[in-house]
């Protein structure tokens, strides 16, 4: 699969990619009340410093790119739907916690990882290219860097457009 | 090159290519559910395929209720019956809130087995790598996958090699302070998204109650699995109670591929005790002694076998609780607690003055024995000390000699020091 979309890279004030932003920062449990996938986007990254107002800013299409371990913490499936919901099309990150990885590929979101991608350069606002079949992420400035491509698995799951949808399709 | 233990257990389950970072499809063995996300997993079922949804095979699939034992509140008892009507209208067997903790159920009913793969919605689950079992806690979408297809998706893990050097412990030295000593020098992160290989003379010698303790703690070690070699007695019992005679679990090659290989010293192994907030707070008990205990908890799916009673009972049979200690009690199944009704355990706890429960969770989940209030002291033998998990109140983590000692004293004692002084009286 191709993606290509501006980028919103997940830094410190300082400019350094964010590790360990755990599920209560993605989306906080005083939220966990909300069922309804349409209404989760607003609070997405609402409890990141520095980026509680991410949710008005981003535009669908966009790509995220965050730090190691991405997702850490509970099982909530709803860290994984608010950005289902902004319609982010690509979260890349250097590595996501088990759990959130699971999820994310379970419900058919596109995850990549790419350990080491801190230090390549790419800057929010930059528009990238992704390939998730080798990998490559290029951005319009000629930033280029090797992530890791596709598992075969979270292939056929996307393809399926999830967990339960894949399920009926080895049946036939 | 060769393979370690959790690859050869994935190459017997899957057709895909098995190699570290690897996402492959396997087929289970066995799959199972609690009171605690089950009714996640036949909601998420009936929703995705109605009501007839037609299960990969029930006769391999179970619901085990272990979290809030029997009921206590109208949403799990509502949720516990779900399950109930759900299994009889699929052929599912149900071990119901009487049965005691799932994953120990598993081992003694033969759910699971050496080289066997199980998942289910403990996050424990892990703990079967105790009798060369591939177990795994899940979220309720891949148990209700798991149900339906038979099949679940994994990312093979490395492996680290852990070495114990050293002879074996004593008395009052166990199997719970060779898993926090391990935990102390691994740290919490140490064994992240790994698996483990524990190996070395000594635990060869270990019986099973001790190695549930030491792979029960995996978790803990960030790790996703820890594998211990079955002995002898341990096949047997899998040959016994599966009625397969051929049990067993794949050995690693000798040229396996390790992450690392990491070596521990365990001469010399004084009983340690995890400090909150966290499990790899861990130090000497000695360093930790003098602190008031209100509370002591024996049980959990770390130290809730009949060896882990009779170890807490050659305390309490010499001496009594300590005035406003409470001491709480609860055996992993009703198997641990029939035997030790049988040998008098239940009598000499009894009698000591501890409050003995029905078997299941109850310590950890729920608060079913009881929680701490806040500034409570309590010195529990399960395996997760976080703030909030057993109550607002200070939780240390011990084996079950320790919490003994502990419960008729009144303080944070060393076992070491105090069955010395009561030698010399």
């Amino acid at each position: 699969m191709k993606f290509s979309g501006k980028i919103w890279v997940l830094t410190t004030p300082e400019g350094r990619l964010v590790d360990d932003i755990d599920t209560d920062m993605i989306f906080h449990n005083r939220y966990l009340a909300e069922t309804d996938i349409g209404k989760m986007g607003q609070y997405a990254l609402d409890n990141l410093e520095g980026w509680e107002d991410f949710a008005n800013r981003t535009r669908p299409g966009d790509i995220l790119i965050a730090g190691k371990n991405f997702g850490a913490g509970s099982s909530r499936q709803q860290a994984v739907d608010c950005f289902r919901s902004l319609k982010i099309s690509l979260l890349i990150a250097e590595s996501f916690g088990a759990i959130y990885k699971r999820n994310a590929i379970n419900s058919a979101f596109p995850i990549l990882e790419a350990p080491g991608i801190g230090g390549a350069g790419f800057q929010t606002g930059d528009v990238v290219d992704v390939d998730s079949e080798t990998g490559a992420i290029r951005s319009e400035r000629n930033v280029l860097f090797q992530g890791l491509s596709f598992s075969k698995v979270q292939v056929d799951i996307l393809s399926a457009d999830g967990l339960f949808q894949y399920a009926r399709e080895m049946e036939k | 090159m060769g393979h370690t233990v959790i690859e050869k257990i994935f190459m017997n389950h899957s057709s895909d290519e098995v190699k570290p970072g690897h996402v492959i499809w396997l087929d289970i063995d066995t799959r199972s559910a609690r009171d605690f996300g089950g009714p996640n997993v036949v909601k998420r079922l009936e929703s995705v395929y109605g009501e007839d949804v037609q299960l990969a095979d029930p006769s391999r699939t179970f619901f085990t209720f272990d979290c809030v034992v029997p009921a206590n509140n109208i949403p799990y008892a509502n949720n516990q019956q779900l399950c109930r009507v759900f299994a009889r209208n699929k052929g599912i067997k149900v071990y119901d809130v009487d049965s005691g903790i799932g994953s120990h159920v598993a081992v003694e009913k033969g759910l699971c087995w050496p080289g066997s793969i199980y998942v289910g919605t403990d996050s424990h689950l892990n703990i079967l790598g105790a009798v060369g079992c591939f177990g795994q806690g899940m979220g309720d979408a891949d148990i209700a996958f798991a149900f339906k297809t038979g099949r679940t998706w994994f990312e093979v893990p490395e492996t680290i090699k852990v070495e114990f050097m050293g002879e074996a412990y004593q008395y009052p030295v166990t199997a719970k302070d060779l898993t926090l000593w391990t935990l102390r020098h691994l740290g919490s992160r140490g064994a992240l998204g790994c698996a483990i290989e524990f190996t070395g003379d000594m635990i060869d010698s270990l019986s099973m109650h001790e190695r549930i303790t030491l792979s029960s703690m995996v978790t803990e070690m960030g790790g996703i699995i820890g594998f211990i070699q079955p002995s002898e007695e341990i096949l047997a019992h899998f040959r016994k109670v599966t009625g397969n005679e051929n049990v067993s679990m794949p050995l690693a090659d000798h040229d396996a591929e390790y992450k690392r290989v990491e070596q521990i010293d365990i001469s010399d192994l004084k009983p340690q005790i995890a400090c909150p907030p966290k499990p790899d707070n861990v130090m000497d008990v000695k360093e930790a002694v003098g602190g008031q205990v209100d509370a002591v908890f024996i049980g959990s799916c770390t130290n809730g076998r009949v060896e882990d009673f009779h170890a807490a009972a050659r305390i309490f049979s010499r001496y009594p609780v300590h005035e406003g200690v409470m001491v709480k009690a609860v055996p992993a199944t009703k198997g641990v607690f029939g035997q030790l009704l049988a040998d008098g355990t239940i009598s000499t706890l009894y009698n000591a003055g501890v409050i003995i429960s029905n078997p299941g969770c109850g310590g950890c989940a729920s608060g079913q024995i009881g929680m701490t209030g806040k500034g409570e002291v309590q010195i529990s033998t399960s395996n997760r000390n976080f703030r909030g998990k057993q109550g607002d109140g200070d939780t240390y983590l011990a084996s079950p000699v320790v919490a003994a000692v502990c419960a008729v004293t009144g303080r944070i004692t060393d076992p070491v020091a105090f069955l010395e002084e009561e030698e010399r009286r």
